[in-house]
Parts: structure tokens; C-alpha cells; sequence
């Protein structure tokens, strides 16, 4: 066997499952089952009709078939769309939350209790369906920030939640988007008010554990005016052999000279070395640049799931406001990624960068789709994309497929790409300086994706490196 | 050091070669030499253990020990240094970091403490004038963008800073001007020592010039023909492989 066949076999770390009593939902998704969804969480009668609105849409949709990965047809009605662990009361404190959810965070190396919190992050922490906890509210609050549960923001901040929810990714967006605006159970809501920079990195991790049920959360964060926030997302699940649909929908809103800074690293369950199991991710991210001279930047470490659909975009519509997409995929075994980003330029002198490096091994399917437009009004606008694929072995394959619309003749746009190939060479020379296959080769991983790890906050920087480390580890020998 | 006994080899069925006898001793600088494809690059990439030779009959014993039972990485542990014709990039990584990584895997096999980031500096600064590479060169990734000569003295910065046992040039001429040639002659001749050894592969005569070997070895259709001292090499010089081919094969 070459040397670069041999390493794919590192089990999945965090693929335990907690036994926890919950509650859910009847199999199956009917307009009871969105009455359901919405008298568990009380929620407001607009939100309902929000709800009913967009599954009725949603209804007259079909799913698309353009990305390019293959994965057989999802049957709708055998997902369970809400369950939540159960709780005998209202909990007040994180004294009172089930010691078992506790325990479930703490293996995941997530520390609920504040006294062993992560220092200069809060959490909250989001279990199947519902928010369990979030950490540092207090702290923040003081600040006037809002961080906390979608929920709990419905029933605390209704007027907010009303005017920004939609309004960057409407129901009528997409297939999954509109089957998220009718089932979405719980994500995060965040707010940074006027001139308010968030003193720490805000985070929110996600965590799907009973069987056949999708997640189907929704993140809201608004930056208003000189405000900044850097946000995280983490995300895993047991290792089952069905397939789990998890599909999400965030909205980013930075209104003018506001910044704010989302990062991922993204581990779900990605289904065994045949392919078996692991979780459909397939989400519509997006920000919008609404104020002058605001910025949005994407930072994603994609390591995980069965099929990844997602791209995190940014619609640029103040002037001179500046847009960001820096990624790392990675496809080992048989995953399969389809994710990109679009830059969407409207207002003058406005910037977006791309930097995207994918990473293929095993009999992965890479691919990147990314697409920048400038729209007429868009005067003076620049676009840089970089697109690197790498390879590892030769079972594994990588595609780019870039979209460039430009409709004035003041703006540049620029796209370079590359493909290479972790070769034997590259291997065999480390060795021979005494560097063993699995350091060389994530010394080689890693000095690919420098340019995208730079960008993420320093814990998860490490973090992802691992990470990466990790998932290839067992792809090259 | 080294001793290579009947050495066979070949590659995707081709045999290349054919019988190969050679010892070196600590202290000496052997020079295989030898027209394109007499399997000079072979031999020294089956010292290195590369994957893509196979062995079909020899042995290589490297201080006492069978190389054979080695792997690439332990190899290199042992004090065998190869100096790549053509050097690998990796993107994004430091040479220092790189060389840093190596050196202190070699030193914790030998159960020496690893270098810190500073100490490791002190002592790239010191090899890098050398081979007088400026500090740049300290943080660009491994042979990314370097001239074909920048790459070689690369090489024997890293050979400067590994310190193997065997170091094993493989056609480090090949490519180099003449300034460069003078500075990676300097950059060997100030890492001769009489308990290491050298063995220089290469196609001509002029990078013996400024190397001085100790023992000449002319190798065609894979097995050396023809051993002698430094004058061997002036002679092929003056009249090329053809005259020892006549000579061997008449």
C-alpha cells in the first residue's frame, strides 16, 4: 500500500451520546407540527404567522439539485423537528440545569459553570432543539449587549427580533431557508448596541444528540452603529449511521462603521470511513454591510459532516463598506462539501475578499462555488478571490466554479487558483529531514491554510489546528 | 560507515541497478560519477530510503546496523542527510520552523534536550552566513520562490544545521553558476571532519574543483566500473565516459 493511502482512522471524538430524557415532536412536519413548535417555545401569534407563511412557501418549493454532491433523497416527514431535554421547571440558575447536560458540555470541553469558564468567551450552549445556558450574560448586559437564547430574545426583545428577522435571509430565499423560518427551534441572538465593542468573544455551540431529528437553528446578530463583536460557532454530534439534516440559518446586520467578525469551526459527525451516517448540513449564512464603511467577515473551518451545502455571504450596501470570506474544507473518506461564498457589491468603493482552501482526501468531493457581483451602482469596487485546492491521494477530487457578474466599469475583480497535490515527495523529503509522515503532513496542512487560520481568534486558531490534524490524520502515511 | 553489498534495484520493473559494491569510512569524501542514467540518483535515493526503488538483492549496512531495517525518518535520525537535486516547496511553512521541527526530532532521538525558538535562531544565524543566505530567508517558506541556486544553498544550510553522519549530495551542482557553486563548496568543505563522511553524486568534474574527494567511482549501466583517487575524475574530464566505456566494455 503507497504511504498515502494509509492513514484514515482517527474515530470521531466527540461521537458519545447522553442519556437525557427529552421531549418531542410527533415525526413528520405538518402545520401541527408548527403550532406544536411555537406553543412549546409561547411564542408571539406574529411569529406563528411567520412560521405558517413560510411553510406554505416552503411547500411549493422543490429541494435543489444544483449543488454538486449526491446523497439520496431526504424524506421530510420521517425527521422529528423539536426535541428538548426535558425540565420540570422554569431554571433560573445554571445550578439547576441537569448535571447530565453539564457533563454532556464538559466532555466537549465546554465549561458551563462560570467558575471553570473559558476565560474572555461566553457561551451559550444550544442541546438538539432549545438553548440550555448561556454564560457571562450578566457581565454583558452591563454593557447593554443581548446575548442569549433566539427564544428567549422572542419573548424579551420582540421588537428587535421583528425587525431584523428576515430581513437578510427571507423565508423565500431558498429551500432550506424557508424550511428553516418554519421549524427553527432555538440558536442565538445577539445584539451590540451603538458604539458598544464587545469585550469578549462571544460564542454559541451547537450540539445535536437524539436520533432522527434535525437541528434547525437561527442566529441573529445586529451590530449597530461603531459597534464590533467576533463571534464563534462550534458544532458536534454522536456518531449515528442515519444521516441527520441540520440546517440553519444565520443573519448578520452591521449598520454603519459597525464590524463584526463570525467564525466556525465546524466538526459534525461526517459518517464512517464507508460513508455511512453523519449529518446533511446545509445552511444559508449571510451578513449585510447596511451602514457605511461597516465590515463583515466570514472565517469557516468546515472539517465535518456527511455533505456540506453552505455559503456564507455577504451583501455589501453601505459605501465603502468591506466584506471577507476566509475558508478551510476539508473532505476526508466519502464526505462531500459544496460551499463558497457570494460577495454581493451595491454600495461605492466597496471591498470583498475570498480566500478559500479546500482540502481533499480519501474519496472527499471538494468543491467551491463563489460568486461577485457588482451591481451597477457599485462604483469603484474591488473583489480578490484566491482559490487553493489541495489534494491527497488520488481518489479524492477538488472543482472551482467561480461566478463573476460585473455591471459597471469603474470596479476590479481579480480570482486566482491553484491545485496541488500533497505529493510522496513533499513526504519523503520531511522524513529525510527526520520530520515523522503524520507531523509532515499536518505541517503541510497547515502551511496551506495559514492565510485563513490567521484570521481566527486565537484559542480556536489552535483549536482548528488540531482539528485539522485530526480529520486527516490516518489520510497520509 | 557505510557498506553496500551487491546492490540491486530497479523501479517499475526497470532494472537499474546491478550489482553495486562500495564501502566509505569515516572521514572520507567519495565522488560517484557517471553519465545520465547510469543510476547515480538511484543509488542515493535508496540510501535515503525513497519508496519508489525497490531492492531486489544487497545489503546496506550504515554503522553496523541494516538500513534496510530502517525507515526514511529513522534514517535521518541515524545521521544520514541527503541533498535533494530538486528540492521540495512546502507553502507556508518557515524554513526555520521546518528545520527546527527536524533538528529536534533528530536531537530527542538522541536524548538531547530540544531548542527553543531563540536558541535554534542563534544557531540558523550562525549556519546561514555559511552558505550566505541573508535573514530573510529565516521566515520565507521552504523553498518557495527560490532560484534554482537558492534552493541548493538551502540544502546545505539544512545539512550545515541536521550535522549528519553520511551526507550524500545528490547532483548539488547541477544548475549553480559559478559563485554558487564556491559558495556550496564552502558551505561542505567547512562541515569535513574526520568522523564524517561524504558522498558526492554527480555528472561533472567542475564541482571537484572545489571538493577534493578522497575516492573517484565511475558508475555505468548500473555498477561502478572504474575506482580512483581525485585524478580519475580529471580524466574523464579530458576524455569523456566514452574512453572508460571502451576500456570496460571492449
Amino acid at each position: 500500500m503507497s504511504t498515502i493511502e494509509e492513514l484514515v482512522s482517527k474515530e470521531y471524538e466527540f461521537g458519545f451520546v447522553s442519556n437525557i430524557e427529552s421531549e418531542t415532536a410527533p415525526r413528520g412536519l405538518t402545520e401541527d407540527t408548527i403550532h406544536f413548535i411555537s406553543q412549546k417555545k409561547n411564542e408571539p401569534q406574529w411569529l406563528l404567522d411567520y412560521r405558517l407563511k413560510a411553510y406554505r412557501y416552503w411547500l411549493t418549493l422543490t429541494e435543489p439539485d444544483w449543488p454538486n454532491v449526491n446523497y439520496p433523497k431526504i424524506d421530510y416527514q420521517n425527521i422529528i423537528y423539536y426535541s428538548a431535554p426535558k425540565t420540570k421547571k422554569e431554571i433560573k440558575s445554571l445550578d439547576e440545569i441537569d448535571p447530565e447536560l453539564l457533563r454532556t458540555y464538559e466532555k466537549l470541553g465546554i465549561s458551563l459553570t462560570e467558575q471553570k469558564r473559558m476565560s474572555g468567551v461566553a457561551v451559550d450552549a444550544v442541546f438538539d432543539s432549545v438553548s440550555v445556558a448561556t454564560t457571562f450574560k450578566k457581565n454583558l448586559s452591563e454593557l447593554g449587549i443581548i446575548f442569549g437564547s433566539f427564544s428567549e430574545a422572542v419573548r424579551e426583545h420582540p421588537d428587535l427580533v421583528k425587525k431584523y428577522l428576515g430581513s437578510v435571509v427571507p423565508y423565500t430565499d431558498n429551500f432550506f431557508a424557508a424550511l428553516n423560518s418554519a421549524v427553527f427551534s432555538d440558536g442565538s441572538f445577539c445584539f451590540i448596541p451603538s458604539g458598544v465593542r464587545c469585550p469578549m468573544e462571544l460564542s454559541t455551540y451547537f450540539r445535536i444528540n437524539a436520533a432522527e431529528t434535525g437541528q434547525f437553528e437561527r442566529t441573529l446578530i445586529v451590530a449597530e452603529d461603531n459597534a464590533y463583536v467576533s463571534y464563534l460557532e462550534g458544532c458536534t454530534a454522536p456518531i449515528r449511521d442515519t444521516n441527520q439534516l441540520h440546517a440553519a440559518v444565520v443573519e448578520i446586520i452591521a449598520l454603519n462603521d459597525a464590524e463584526v467578525k463570525y467564525s466556525t469551526v465546524q466538526n459534525w459527525y461526517a459518517g464512517d470511513k464507508n460513508g455511512i451516517g453523519g449529518i446533511y448540513n446545509f445552511v444559508t449564512k449571510r451578513g449585510k454591510c447596511v451602514g457605511k464603511n461597516s465590515k463583515i467577515s466570514w472565517t469557516q473551518v468546515e472539517t465535518g459532516s456527511a455533505i456540506t451545502w453552505k455559503y456564507p455571504s455577504v451583501i455589501l450596501q453601505g459605501d465603502n463598506s468591506i466584506g471577507e470570506f476566509y475558508s478551510v474544507a476539508v473532505v476526508n473518506n466519502h464526505q462531500q462539501a459544496d460551499t463558497g461564498t457570494k460577495m454581493i457589491h451595491i454600495g461605492k468603493n466597496t471591498k470583498s475578499t475570498i480566500i478559500s482552501k479546500g482540502i481533499s482526501a480519501g474519496q472527499g468531493h471538494n468543491t467551491y462555488r463563489g460568486l461577485v457581483k457588482m451591481s451597477s451602482t457599485a462604483i469603484n469596487s474591488r473583489n480578490y478571490t484566491q482559490c487553493d485546492s489541495m489534494l491527497i491521494g488520488n481518489k479524492c477530487s477538488a472543482n472551482t466554479f467561480p461566478y463573476i457578474e460585473v455591471k459597471n466599469t469603474t470596479s476590479s475583480v481579480e480570482h486566482e487558483a491553484s491545485t496541488s497535490k500533497i505529493g510522496e515527495d513533499q513526504i519523503f523529503y520531511c522524513k529525510q529531514r527526520g520530520i515523522n509522515s503524520e507531523n509532515a503532513i499536518s505541517m503541510i496542512i497547515n502551511g496551506f491554510a495559514k492565510e485563513v487560520f490567521k484570521n481566527l481568534p486565537m484559542e480556536f486558531a489552535v483549536e482548528a489546528q488540531k482539528l485539522l490534524g485530526i480529520t486527516l490524520e490516518g489520510s497520509v502515511g | 560507515m557505510l557498506k553496500i553489498e551487491n546492490l540491486h534495484a530497479q523501479v517499475a520493473d526497470k532494472k537499474i541497478l546491478n550489482g553495486i559494491n562500495l564501502k566509505i569510512s569515516k572521514g572520507e569524501v567519495h565522488a560517484i560519477m557517471g553519465p545520465n542514467g547510469s543510476g547515480k540518483s538511484t543509488l542515493a535515493q535508496i540510501l535515503a530510503g525513497h519508496p519508489s526503488y525497490e531492492v531486489t538483492e544487497g545489503n546496506i549496512y550504515f554503522d553496523g546496523k541494516n538500513l534496510f531495517e530502517m525507515d526514511v525518518e529513522n534514517r535521518a535520525k541515524e545521521g544520514i542527510f541527503m541533498a535533494f537535486q530538486y528540492p521540495v516547496e512546502i507553502a507556508g511553512v518557515s524554513n526555520s520552523y521546518f528545520l527546527r521541527t527536524g533538528l529536534n526530532e533528530i536531537r530527542k532521538y538522541h536524548g538531547e534536550e530540544s531548542l527553543d525558538a531563540i536558541q535554534f535562531l542563534k544557531l540558523l544565524r550562525e549556519k546561514m552566513k555559511l552558505v550566505e543566505m541573508d535573514e530573510t530567508f529565516i521566515h520565507r517558506p521552504v523553498n518557495q520562490g527560490y532560484s534554482g541556486g537558492e534552493k541548493k544553498r538551502n540544502e546545505i544550510l539544512q545539512m550545515a544545521i541536521l550535522n549528519p553522519k553520511l551526507a550524500i549530495l545528490d547532483e548539488t551542482d547541477s544548475g549553480l553558476d559559478i559563485d554558487a557553486l564556491r559558495i556550496v563548496a564552502n558551505g561542505v568543505n567547512s562541515l569535513r571532519s574526520n568522523d564524517k563522511a561524504i558522498l558526492l553524486v554527480t555528472h561533472y568534474q567542475r564541482l571537484l574543483n572545489y571538493i577534493i574527494p578522497d575516492f573517484v567511482h565511475v558508475l555505468m549501466n548500473g555498477v561502478i566500473v572504474k575506482s580512483g583517487g581525485k585524478d580519475l575524475a580529471l580524466e574523464l574530464e579530458k576524455f569523456g565516459y566514452d574512453k572508460i566505456k571502451d576500456e570496460v566494455f571492449a
